[in-house]
């Protein structure tokens, strides 16, 4: 089998396996025909997110991923490339820290029915592998957009009934947050765990409309006036 | 770099301590190989222990007198008492932090049944508890701000008299090497379950570096031979199949189609059983068929996804091929009561610790709660100790990395598979003291033959090559103390089998320990 791996030019390694998956067929060319292919693996089993890449230009685990011959192999869009196939996560990693990603205020003894521990289950699935984060093509005009798994895990904090200051999360993604998103859904397409940080963004949406925000996209088209200051602030 | 503690490791058991010690008023650096979301941690599925009783009656009383038994005689009675009195608290505090546990009908977190309990007493979110767990600790400290330093591979730690003043890493992006100076240093960099190379259900990054750097500062080892084989991975890629799957009433069968076992003995047993099976030459499966569609989805869906990818086949409708393989190590570096090695301020918290809780043999459910309970005690102990020092003494270090010609004689990666083959067949689930000798001859020989191993990547600029090699010295490190432990073992004891000396003696209910020089005690 052959694959082409982006290095800093266009690599080519032929490999005698077949049905196995992207990650193992690395690690043997690594081991066995040079040893300075680098990426990033960690648990094999699609639960750790370091071996998130593009495959044919679409994101993909490459411990999930079943190789196929002529597949060509890419670093992840929209964080800097370290070398090979490793990318910097850490400012990517930052947003959850600006969209304040954690329960703002501890309380004891909230007890949750199987209906609330429901309604976040999925997005607490979420293993910050960045697939979501490569394929979103806001960053190419907006590199501060806080991006798809952050506002998801901003969601599952919203909807989490332990959180008593719901308004807070909401104030904190209105600027680079939920208005930036286009809803072109290619967040969901790639995640491997099934999340659509899409329909998260817009249930943000709603619950943004409901604090009295609204989109400043549609502001200069409205005439009566709602929207955002230049400060991003509501205005009504 | 300076700081009031320094934390190896960024799994569950470096987070919680991290968080801990923070709450107590002390600045805080993580340093971690990878980044916090990618440790081992996040690999746990089945649950965390608590004697809540949602699902069942349950007590303290007896999750203490389930982990007693299960330790088969080597265990603290004192740290268990800790550890089991202290997790439902662990387990609520998760709660309050936002970790979303399954609940039961009545809007309690729901339990299940692991190997060897009495009751159902892990508390679980599906099967992906440590995922869930490790995460919001992650959110935590992002909330407390606390500083976390990714990709910087432990390299020394640095001591002065007896203390510990820091660690020297290299910075695997820059490739440069770095120390940090600390008052306390606290290693938490997971187990060493990848001696056995495929052969484990663990992470590649398993490999015990913070183990084999802290004997070299001078803190010593115990009960390095105690090795969990957990019995359900999938044959061929030893991927997990959490224990929950038997919990929930999945069966063992062999060839014929027959069970064999008590699939909810503990793992030492279970794991001998399917050993003593495959010997006969038959081939293991999990059924889990009769659980139903509905019930794997809800409850194991990761197994399901798992077993469809790796193996071909649909837990739904076909059986799982599985074979016992390497799944977590009992030993790790001695700690006292205040999880303290001998070397001063240098501190050892989970997997990569012992604090004798597990003994022979670990009951499932049990780490996961060791994180918790144990990084709250090291966060606590270890500021309380940073705030006696008034001064960070500036540390430094000689350490240079090494350079290599281009034509290496002895090809590392080939040695570190054929050491895992070796590992599995002859110290695994069966062993024999001169089969043990032998080999330990042979990794001798291999640490001997170091000078003529290398790497063929001298680029400095993320350097994997680099760092699998050094994780490889400290695999071979690994490998010569479990050997050592397991020789000096002539008896057998939970996870510990030696066919030559088959029956539990008296005169080994103690911990092996061993020193930087190599004494055993």
């Amino acid at each position: 089998m052959k694959i082409r791996v982006q290095r800093e030019t266009l690599a080519e390694f032929e490999v005698d396996v077949h049905d196995v998956t992207l990650l193992s067929l690395l690690t043997t060319i690594k081991t066995t025909q040079d040893s300075s292919l680098t990426f990033a693996s960690g648990c094999r089993s699609s639960i750790c997110g370091s071996c998130s890449m593009r495959v044919n230009g679409k994101e993909v685990l490459a411990c999930s991923y079943k190789v196929q011959d002529g597949d060509l192999i890419e670093p992840l869009q929209n964080t800097p490339v370290i070398r090979d196939l490793v990318v910097d996560m850490s400012k990517a990693y930052e947003k959850n820290q600006k969209a304040k990603a954690w329960l703002s205020r501890i309380t004891n003894s909230v007890s949750l029915t199987q209906e609330n521990e429901k309604i976040n289950e999925i997005q607490s699935d979420c293993i910050l592998c960045g697939s979501c984060y490569s394929a979103c093509p806001v960053f190419a005009v907006n590199d501060e957009f806080l991006g798809p798994f952050s506002l998801t895990r901003v969601w599952k904090y919203v909807s989490d009934k332990r959180e008593d200051d719901e308004k807070e999360k909401i104030d904190t993604i209105q600027t680079n947050g939920v208005w930036a998103c286009t809803l072109c859904n290619e967040c969901t397409l790639v995640c491997p765990q099934d999340i659509s940080s899409k329909a998260d963004i817009e249930k943000l949406r709603s619950k943004s409309a409901m604090a009295g925000y609204s989109d400043p996209n549609f502001a200069s088209f409205d005439s009566f006036g709602g929207g955002f200051g230049f400060d991003g602030s509501p205005s009504f | 770099m300076q700081t009031d503690i320094l934390i190896i490791g960024s799994g569950g058991a470096g987070l919680t301590s991290a968080l801990t010690a923070h709450e107590n008023g002390v600045k805080v650096t993580i340093i971690t190989k990878e980044y916090p979301t990618r440790s081992q941690t996040c690999m746990a599925q089945g649950g965390i222990n608590a004697a809540l009783g949602n699902a069942g009656k349950d007590s303290v009383e007896s999750h203490i007198k389930n982990t007693l038994k299960s330790a088969h005689g080597i265990a603290s009675e004192e740290a268990i008492n800790l550890l089991c009195s202290q997790a439902p608290s662990a387990v609520e505090w998760l709660d309050s932090i936002g970790v979303c546990f399954s609940r039961t009908k009545d809007a309690k977190i729901a339990q299940r049944t692991l190997g060897g309990a009495s009751a159902p007493r892990a508390c679980y979110a599906q099967d992906y508890t440590g995922l869930k767990i490790l995460h919001t600790l992650y959110d935590r400290c992002l909330e407390a701000g606390i500083e976390i330093l990714n990709e910087r591979y432990l390299l020394e730690i640095l001591t002065d008299e007896n203390s510990t003043n820091g660690a020297t890493v290299l910075n695997i992006r820059s490739g440069e090497i770095e120390t940090y100076s600390a008052k306390a240093v606290i290693v938490a960099t997971g187990g060493y379950s990848r001696i056995y190379d495929k052969h484990s259900t663990n992470s590649t990054a398993s490999t015990g570096d913070g183990i084999a750097i802290a004997m070299k500062a001078g803190a010593r080892v115990s009960d390095m031979e105690f090795i969990q084989f957990h019995p359900t991975a999938l044959k061929n890629s030893s991927i997990l199949i959490s224990e929950s799957a038997r919990g929930a009433g999945g069966h063992l069968l062999n060839s014929k189609g027959e069970r064999f076992t008590d699939e909810l003995a503990p793992r030492d047993e279970v794991a001998r059983a399917i050993h003593n099976e495959t010997a006969k030459g038959e081939e293991i499966f999990l059924d889990i068929r009769h659980l139903g569609e509905e019930f794997i989805d809800e409850e194991l869906p990761q197994e399901r996804k798992l077993a469809k990818l790796y193996e071909n086949i649909d837990p739904v409708y076909d059986l799982i091929p599985i074979k016992p393989v390497a799944h977590y190590t009992m030993g790790g570096i001695e700690v006292d009561d205040s999880s303290s090695t001998i070397v001063k301020g240098l501190y050892a918290v989970g997997e990569c610790a012992n604090h004798r809780v597990h003994g022979a043999n670990r009951l499932g459910g049990n780490s996961l709660l060791e994180l918790i309970v144990f990084g709250k005690q090291v966060g606590e102990n270890s500021a309380k100790y940073a705030k006696n020092i008034d001064e960070i003494k500036a540390s430094k270090t000689d350490y240079i990395l090494d350079n290599f010609s281009d034509d290496v004689e002895i090809d590392f990666y080939k040695i570190k598979k054929e050491l895992g083959d070796v590992f599995y067949k002859n110290v695994g689930i069966s062993r024999d003291k001169k089969t043990l000798q032998n080999i330990l001859l042979k990794v001798e020989e291999f640490i001997t033959d170091i000078p003529k191993m290398g790497i063929t990547d001298n680029s400095k600029i993320y350097n994997t090559n680099r760092v699998e090699f050094l994780e490889f010295k400290n695999i071979l490190e690994l490998s010569r103390l479990v050997l050592i432990g397991a020789i000096a073992r002539d008896e057998s004891r939970g996870a510990h089998f030696r066919v030559d000396a088959p029956q539990e003696d008296k005169q080994f209910a103690m911990h092996t320990i061993i020193d930087k020089d190599g004494v055993v005690k």
